[in-house]
């Protein structure tokens, strides 16, 4: 993608000024999609974005610059911009070998960009007819299909030059039913680190029935209840649950800054015995799916929380250093024009040994979330919230009316020492975007059911 | 890469068109700094420069779109040769189209400030260093600073379309922000201090430091409550956030295709009478002031809710064709999107009194300090609204205990329609917002 000369050129002209540590990253993405609404395929959308971002770390401050301008002297110019940016007072003339050469490459099948564009909206006329197909109180259909290529090199002064080519395919129906009682809302969301064979196995018109059946179904919902109840959560897309319950909570990043409930408390006990928490990049084809991250270290398997025991944080390459560890693979940037900070990749909670149906039927009065939307979280408070988007009354054991849309609350260390079922349907959940400090990128999550015996519903019903 | 004219490199583009293909070019420059101090020290100085061409095919109602974030004559001749290859794809559209020159006069507005470009990069670092300092200066309390942040950014952009659009426009921002830490032993409580100008000397540091400290030690002690039906106070920073969620169900793209609660209601009282909120991007005071709008339109004001009737909704030329009316100049939109319709420059019709005075005469209430979950417990379509929060219990119309940990639910139509008292001490947020305090009655508390 870019010649490794001119790269170790570049590094030495960001060193100009002294520095601990240089690193260029050089991204070329592509975009395309096409979007389904009101009854048409609406737009069709190609983007291309190509650039470098060259950042030079001075002790614990960083200067970085980006450009659109992979020219030699463009390179070269926003290396000497980072380097003053970093106001190194060093002598430059230092020497740099990229000889730690690494490589991931694409694992899809069918490249998207071989796949004629009318078979592309051909998927979303099938996913706006299964839908419609629901009945008449469905009465607006939107969908959207959605490709990236993204290939980028990142090389930095400790030699080490890492290729990546990285292919993700997505489709995502939204749903909208009239009844008497006003308009509900139905989505269903699917992508995969993976090309257009994704479509091999997951067909549209199966995603576009269950959107259509939930914005259906939530047309009868009653408003939901108030107040702190037991709540059990449908395996899959719960698993945002320990994303925000403690997943941002252990980012090395506010752990150092104190910002973190989490901070200083290793092999402590900080959930129930029944919960095992990992952060996994190296999930093949999962959304968060990052075999080597924005740095170039390679994915791992970190286990965060062992049988309730806190046992890592999340770290990128600066974190590790100041630390004086190794990184786990977790330093991640939106784009060229970012900074890496540390990110989640694929989070998730192992599966425990309970039958779901045991679960709700040893829950006497509560809710049942069969969807879970997105949430956040105050990660100094351990406060996190987040959407119900499908969700019933559980009355006497049983899984009754449908309620309508809400957040949950609650506080991160409470909740996950108070879970007390763990079901053994471990599954993965809806593509996820994660946002922190303006910067959003592709993550997963995963679940099996459990129940935690008190979250606060917020509903408006008494 | 030296400095294009980007009127003339959008005009020249648009001179491409083929015979019978509506063309819209727009393309923007922008330069920022943001500086990120934390520990006394500098955290990062990022120093950028982006570019952006978005180009618009328009074909017998057939839209197709490409976007690039570069000027490079191969990259930008991709794109043209893409946007139309898409536009064959799409099915053509009776309403789709580009805007036309509607005879209105720009505004002369240039809220661009030329002493940002002489400000140096010391003092952007002072400024983020003295703000972290501050902030941890103000208060035993208050034991670090997650992140003070120095930012800003001039940016300029130009459109030019097949219809006889021709539009230049540009802005200049700095904004200082700090998010403080407090601690009481037992707990830790976190507050936030903005503040956002055309250029640095427009910037209140003391302000932003004081309402970051004030806000994260108040919280300290604060517990869940009992569920109870409660009169809300927002103030004029968390009612801004409000009115923008409330203003996006006002905007012709959700309108014309059925999926805002108030679709139905034009004409009808949707609101307390005491509200009065309007949209005016040609007022320079707002953040989001612009004589034009995303599709070269020239700016206006828009009355959207007068005595709490609902008088109009905001559009682009797109949606506003398909409603049958004019474009209300609400395109919004970046270089590498499509326009879309929103809100630029909120603002409240102002009541009476500032915050303290909103306190009083509610007597007994919960003032909000923070909101969250807004993009996962507000459903635009359905209008549920449902909330995590925390602030503090108001009584006899005085401050009273912190509380966290509770959400608030209602659903917007009621929200609206409770309103029981507007503050008029005017408040512009970076959103662009014009905004007031705000209480509303007989909001679900949910808590212990």
């Amino acid at each position: 993608m870019i010649d490794h000369d001119l790269l170790r050129r570049t590094l030495e002209v960001a060193l100009g000024r002294g520095g601990d540590f240089a690193e260029v990253f050089v991204e070329d993405v592509r975009t395309s999609s096409a979007g389904f609404d009101d009854g048409r395929i609406e737009e069709l959308v190609t983007g291309r974005d190509r650039g470098a971002g060259i950042r030079v770390v001075v002790g614990g401050g960083t200067g970085f610059a980006h450009t659109a301008d992979l020219t030699d002297t463009g390179l070269a110019e926003a290396a000497r911009v980072a380097a003053a940016a970093a106001r190194g007072a060093g002598p430059g003339g230092r020497t740099v070998g990229l000889d730690r050469s690494r490589r991931s490459d694409t694992v899809a099948v069918l490249d998207p960009a071989d796949v004629p564009k009318a078979r592309k909206v051909a998927l979303l006329q099938r996913a706006d007819a299964a839908a419609r197909a629901a009945g008449p109180a469905v009465v607006q259909v939107s969908a959207r299909y959605g490709d990236a290529r993204r290939r980028t090199v990142v090389a930095n002064s400790d030699g080490v030059v890492a290729e990546s080519d990285r292919v993700t395919t997505s489709f995502s129906v939204g749903v909208v039913a009239r009844g008497d009682t006003g308009l509900q809302t139905g989505r269903e969301s699917l992508g995969r680190v993976a090309g257009f064979e994704l479509f091999d196995d997951h067909d549209v018109a199966e995603l576009a029935e269950r959107a259509a059946a939930r914005a259906v179904r939530k047309l009868a919902a009653r408003p939901a209840p108030s107040g702190s109840l037991p709540v059990v959560i449908a395996s899959g897309s719960g698993g945002i649950l320990f994303h925000e319950a403690c997943g941002h909570g252990l980012e090395a990043d506010l752990v150092a800054k104190g910002a973190s409930v989490f901070a200083g408390r290793l092999g402590q006990q900080v959930a129930s015995p029944l919960v095992t928490v990992v952060d996994d990049g190296t999930m093949t084809g999962e959304w968060g799916y990052l075999p080597l991250d924005d740095e170039g270290r390679p994915a791992a398997r970190n286990v965060l929380i062992d049988g309730g025991v806190l046992t890592d944080y999340l770290y990128d390459l600066v974190r590790a250093r100041q630390a004086g560890r190794a990184g786990t693979g977790n330093g991640r940037r939106q784009s060229y024009r970012h900074l890496p900070m540390v990110r989640m990749t694929n989070t998730y909670i192992t599966a425990g040994t309970t039958d779901p149906a045991d679960i709700v039927a040893d829950t006497d009065h509560g809710v049942y979330v069969a969807q879970l939307g997105g949430g956040q979280v105050d990660t100094a408070s351990g406060d996190f919230v987040f959407g119900m988007t499908e969700a019933y009354l559980i009355e006497g054991g049983r899984i009754t009316e449908p309620i309508r849309d809400g957040n949950l609350i609650g506080n991160g260390p409470n909740a996950l020492a108070a879970i007390d079922a763990v079901g053994n349907d471990f599954a993965m959940g809806s593509p996820g975007t994660c946002g922190k400090d303006g910067q959003g990128v592709p993550v997963g999550t995963g679940t099996p059911t459990l129940r935690v015996p008190a979250l606060t519903v917020g509903g408006t019903a008494a | 890469m030296s400095a294009p004219d980007l009127d003339a490199l959008a005009a020249d583009l648009v001179g491409r068109a083929a015979p019978g293909e509506g063309l819209e070019v727009a393309v923007s420059r922008s330069t920022s700094t943001t500086v990120r101090a934390h520990g006394g020290d500098v955290e990062s100085f990022t120093s950028a420069e982006s570019f952006g061409v978005g180009i618009r095919v328009v074909v017998e109602g057939r839209v197709g779109f490409a976007h690039a974030g570069s000027f490079d004559e191969d990259v930008v001749a991709d794109a043209l040769a893409e946007a139309r290859d898409n536009a064959t794809f799409a099915e053509s559209d009776p309403w789709a189209g580009l805007a036309e020159p509607d005879g209105v006069p720009s505004a002369a507005i240039d809220p661009w400030s030329p002493a940002l470009a002489a400000v140096s990069a010391d003092r952007k670092i002072a400024l983020a260093l003295d703000l972290e300092r501050a902030t941890r200066a103000a208060d035993p309390r208050i034991r670090g600073v997650r992140v003070a942040t120095y930012g800003d950014s001039a940016a300029e952009w130009a459109i030019a379309s097949t219809t006889g659009i021709r539009a230049t426009s540009r802005a200049t921002t700095a904004f200082l922000s700090v998010q403080a830490l407090a601690d009481d032993g037992a707990s830790t409580h976190s507050g936030y201090g903005v503040d956002l100008g055309r250029d640095p000397d427009a910037l209140r540091p003391d302000r932003v430091a004081a309402e970051a400290v004030r806000e994260a030690t108040r919280l300290i002690g604060a517990a869940p409550v009992p569920s109870a039906r409660v009169t809300v106070i927002l103030d004029a920073r968390r009612a801004a956030t409000l009115l923008g969620i409330v203003a996006a169900t006002l905007c012709g793209d959700a309108v014309t295709r059925g999926r805002s609660p108030f679709a139905d209601r034009l004409g009808e009282v949707v609101a307390s009478p005491l509200l009065g909120l309007f949209d005016d991007a040609t007022d320079e005071r707002s953040p989001g002031a612009e004589a034009v709008d995303g599709e070269g339109l020239a700016s206006r004001r828009t009355a959207l809710l007068e005595g709490g009737c609902l008088r109009a909704f905001l559009h682009n030329s797109s949606t506003a064709r398909r409603a049958g009316i004019t474009s209300t100049g609400s395109a919004i939109r970046g270089a590498r999107t499509l326009p879309g319709v929103g809100a630029r420059a909120l603002q409240v019709v102002p009541g009476d009194g500032d915050l303290d005075e909103v306190l009083a005469r509610v007597g007994d209430g919960f003032l909000v300090q923070s909101m969250h979950g807004l993009h996962s417990g507000v459903n635009p379509v359905s209008g549920d609204f449902s909330v995590g929060a925390d602030g503090l219990l108001v009584r006899g119309g005085a401050l009273a205990e912190p509380v966290r940990e509770v959400t608030i639910a209602s659903t917007l139509q009621r929200l609206l329609t409770d309103v029981v008292a507007v503050g008029g001490a005017l408040e512009w947020q970076p959103s662009g917002t014009g905004s007031v305090p705000l209480a509303i009655a007989d909001v679900a508390l949910s808590g212990r």
